[in-house]
């Protein structure tokens, strides 16, 4: 076990040291950030001080070894359009991010669970192709387009739900969250529901095949000559093995989830994490996107490690140490 | 039980009355580009200077049509030409009851070139400021080299801070609220970085009382978001209205628009720089021509001549925009009368071409940002089917803002399309996109195309020296007359600022841009 999360831990660190790479090649290959954050009536003497004052005037690979140096202290940089540590910036939007995308994975179980064994128990009912119909949209609607149609609808039109924005949050551990008011639960329906679409469908799916596959098995056979009721057969027998895939797969979501969340949040203008970066990348605020990445990227194998250890609860056979 | 009930009835009851006041106690207004900080000298950037302008003030302001205004100084004059000396308004105190003085106005002149990791600083007003002497409390003379009359001009950027209360303050300081105290209409309330600033009216303000005693300062950028907040309510006011939502809420009964002529200016810059091959030219069989077509008045004043701007103003703006042959709109100080925008002649501009040796004209690529102006990319598309009919066979490359600008300042381009927001002077457009370029002077940083014209650099040199307004006026006409006859640039169109808010408000749009909260103020009942 030990060796196993030493190794994931070393692994960890790789990938993030090759993402910051890449990253500061490429923002350097996009562009100046000074170019872009300058205001246009600068001169040529305010131009030079802003290039020195953001450090941009040394060479990249001295940037990127001052930046390796300070990170090794746990310094990720000032934003260049903040001036407040990288780090704090995206902690501070962490929340906002966080309960919209447990709010999706919420929309998404308990949507997604039911429909998914409705329609694997009955295959071939018009419910069911209903429901499969419906999940193919949820795949191919463009996000922006939806959230658009929703606030169009419900928040233009009805008048039901406010449309955009993070309404009243509370304080809980010195971080602001918005699911502890009736307000800010208002705000989030329509954000989380929106960013929930495609992993609904991704859930009916999976489940629905799951479900499938399963009744086929000997061991429902079994259970099923053995007389115990269709209750039992799907709740307990069913539902347990193809919770295994579910899991895998809505955790690995999670992760994405997070990561992308920027088309809804600048949607619904919901102050998470995905309208920073998207706001930094279009500034080429580097230390925002590294510190950026460098958190999802983390966020992603720790969420692997969660998925492996709950495989191991969940299938008995699953042993981690003689994984990988 | 009884007791619950009668509490939700209250409860229920004070809040019907809170909404049917609320629309004259609070406003709720969202803006489509993020504010970066409430330090007002860390950033130079028009959110940042909207909000800068609601808790600050300067000593000289600017009106709606962004003529100076008395603002902290009452009065100002030059007492000899290299001195400048400012009358400062009596009884002003910051929010936290500390008193405005000119010792208060020494020492903002000297933090505006120290601000910590600034991104763009306000330090080009002050550079040219080599003296600061205090006469008594509330006068201040400014010493420059030689005569400047650019000065109340410059200032009317750079807003007054606190010596007492701003000694320390960093820009974190001012981001968390705790020195975001000036002498301005509003005091912050709380601010939530890139998502909304909380306001409270400033009673004790000494200028015209703000409307509401509330203010929610939002951020959404997202455009269709933003309209549809306005639609549903959420918010009553927003700013930057896209144009393909203009029809629809000029038809909306809930909804009433106000606009203005504004000083963005729309252009297309030209390779100045190269005699020789320019990188996106060639003849019509794809090979370099080994001199730039570019370098000849002649095919400059064809490209000009074969723009229909009347065409793409109305076609891809919607309207929100005026036709320009010039860098400033109308009733704007120094802006030249009798320079119309070319009426599109594309006979005349074959006729140019051939005369110019190229009867069949060329090949060329128009680059253009798809990120940055109100349509841009449409623009440049547009134009570019203009210049094809002429036989100029035209390829758009149309890409984002932060790849594009590079190139461009890199002079990687034959011809590009961009903007340019001038201060209402002459002399600010003519410095900085046709002087020649000079990092000594400082001129000609936004030259991108690198025009250079000995004699057009003397006229802006003599009017940047002279104090008199009437004479200066001239100079720059005259200057802004040569740049467009010699087409330094081909301008396209000048930009119409719009915003819409709920029925029931009603707003002083601004030529420069910026949207404040002390400009809304409920319509007058009817």
């Amino acid at each position: 076990m030990t060796v196993f999360l030493l190794r994931r831990l070393m692994q960890a660190a790789l990938v993030v040291l090759a993402m910051s790479v890449l990253v500061f090649i490429g923002v350097y290959a996009i562009g100046d950030p000074v170019e872009i954050l300058i205001s246009p009536d600068a001169d040529q003497i305010e131009r030079e001080r802003a290039i020195q004052a953001l450090g941009l005037d040394l060479p990249l690979w001295q940037q990127y070894l001052v930046f390796l140096v300070k990170a090794a202290q746990g310094d990720l940089g000032n934003s260049f359009v903040f001036n407040e540590p990288a780090l704090q910036l995206i902690l501070q939007r962490m929340p906002a991010t966080l309960e919209l995308a447990v709010g999706a994975t919420f929309f998404a179980l308990l949507v997604g669970l039911p429909l998914g064994l409705y329609a694997g128990l009955r295959p071939n009912s018009p419910v069911s192709k209903g429901i499969m119909a419906g999940s193919i949209l949820g795949f191919s609607l463009p996000t922006f387009w939806v959230g658009l149609m929703l606030i169009m609808v419900f928040a233009v039109q009805l008048g039901w739900l406010p449309s955009t924005g993070r309404g009243e949050t509370v304080e809980v551990l010195g971080m602001r969250w918005s699911f502890l008011t009736w307000d800010g639960i208002q705000h989030m329906i329509m954000p989380a529901f929106n960013l929930s679409l495609f992993k609904i469908s991704l859930v009916i799916r999976l489940t629905r095949a799951g479900v499938r596959e399963t009744m086929l098995m000997d061991y429902v056979k079994f259970a099923r000559a053995k007389g115990l009721s269709p209750a039992r057969v799907t709740f307990v027998h069913v539902f347990k093995n193809i919770l295994i895939p579910v899991v895998t797969v809505v955790g690995l979501e999670f992760g994405g989830t997070i990561a992308f969340s920027v088309v809804t949040e600048s949607v619904f203008a919901w102050p998470g994490m995905g309208k920073l970066i998207i706001d930094s990348i279009n500034v080429l605020d580097r230390p925002v996107i590294v510190a950026y990445l460098m958190i999802i990227v983390l966020m992603f194998i720790t969420i692997n490690l969660i998925v492996d250890l709950t495989y191991s609860v969940l299938d008995p056979r699953v042993r981690l140490e003689t994984r990988s | 039980m009884n007791r619950w009930i009668r509490a939700a009835g209250l409860a229920a009851a004070t809040a019907f009355a809170a909404s049917g006041t609320a629309a004259a106690q609070n406003l709720t207004m969202a803006v489509g580009a993020p504010v970066t900080s409430l330090d007002p000298h860390y950033h130079q950037l028009s959110p940042n200077n909207a909000v800068a302008d609601m808790i600050f003030d300067k000593l000289v302001n600017t009106d709606a049509q962004a003529r100076l205004i008395p603002g902290l100084a009452t009065e100002w004059r030059a007492v000899e030409p290299g001195l400048w000396e400012f009358k400062l308004r009596p009884g002003v105190r910051f929010h936290n009851g500390s008193e405005f003085t000119a010792e208060d106005v020494a020492f903002t002149f000297q933090r505006v070139p120290n601000v910590p990791n600034s991104p763009s600083s306000f330090a080009i007003y002050t550079r040219p400021i080599r003296g600061v002497e205090i006469v008594d409390s509330h006068t201040i003379r400014l010493r420059t080299d030689g005569p400047y009359p650019l000065m109340p001009m410059g200032l009317s950027n750079v807003r007054i801070l606190d010596r007492e209360t701003h000694q320390n303050a960093t820009t974190e300081d001012f981001n968390s609220g705790k020195a975001a105290i000036g002498t301005g209409p509003w005091r912050v309330v709380s601010h939530r970085n890139g998502d909304r600033i909380e306001f409270e009216r400033n009673d004790t303000y000494w200028g015209e009382r703000p409307a509401f005693q509330r203010v929610d300062y939002r951020m959404i950028t997202n455009d269709a978001a933003r309209t549809a907040a306005l639609l549903a309510g959420d918010v009553e006011f927003i700013d930057q209205v896209p144009t393909s939502d203009l029809a629809k809420l000029r038809r909306d009964q809930r909804v009433a628009l106000s606009e203005t002529t504004g000083l963005r200016i729309i252009y297309i810059g030209l390779d100045h720089l190269r005699t020789d091959a320019s990188p996106f030219i060639t003849d019509n069989d794809g090979k370099p021509i080994p001199r730039n077509p570019l370098k000849d008045l002649r095919v400059r004043r064809a490209l000009s001549l074969a723009i229909d701007r009347q065409a793409i103003v109305s076609r891809v703006m919607e309207g929100a925009a005026t036709p320009a042959g010039q860098f400033l709109p109308e009733g704007i100080y120094s802006h030249v009368p009798s320079l119309p925008a070319p009426r599109p002649d594309p006979e005349a501009a074959k006729k140019l071409l051939a005369e110019a040796g190229f009867p069949n004209g060329f090949r060329i690529q128009l680059n253009s940002p798809n990120d940055r102006y109100i349509n841009d990319a449409r623009i440049a598309q547009a134009v570019g089917q203009m210049w094809t009919r002429i036989g100029v066979r035209t390829a758009v490359e149309a890409q984002p803002w932060t790849t594009f600008v590079g190139r461009a300042g890199k002079q990687e381009f034959s011809a590009f399309l961009i903007g340019w927001g001038s201060n209402p002077e002459g002399s600010h457009p003519l410095r900085n996109l046709v002087a020649t370029y000079d990092r000594e002077k400082g001129w000609g940083a936004s030259n991108r195309g690198r025009y250079s014209n000995p004699e057009l650099d003397r006229m802006i040199e003599a009017a940047l020296k002279e104090m008199d307004d009437a004479k200066r006026e001239k100079l720059l006409q005259d200057a802004q007359r040569l740049a467009m006859e010699d087409v330094a640039i081909i301008p396209l169109h000048i930009q119409t600022n719009i915003w819409a808010m709920r029925r029931g408000l009603t707003h002083t749009p601004r030529a420069d841009e910026l949207t404040r909260a002390q400009d809304i103020r409920p319509a007058p009942a009817r």
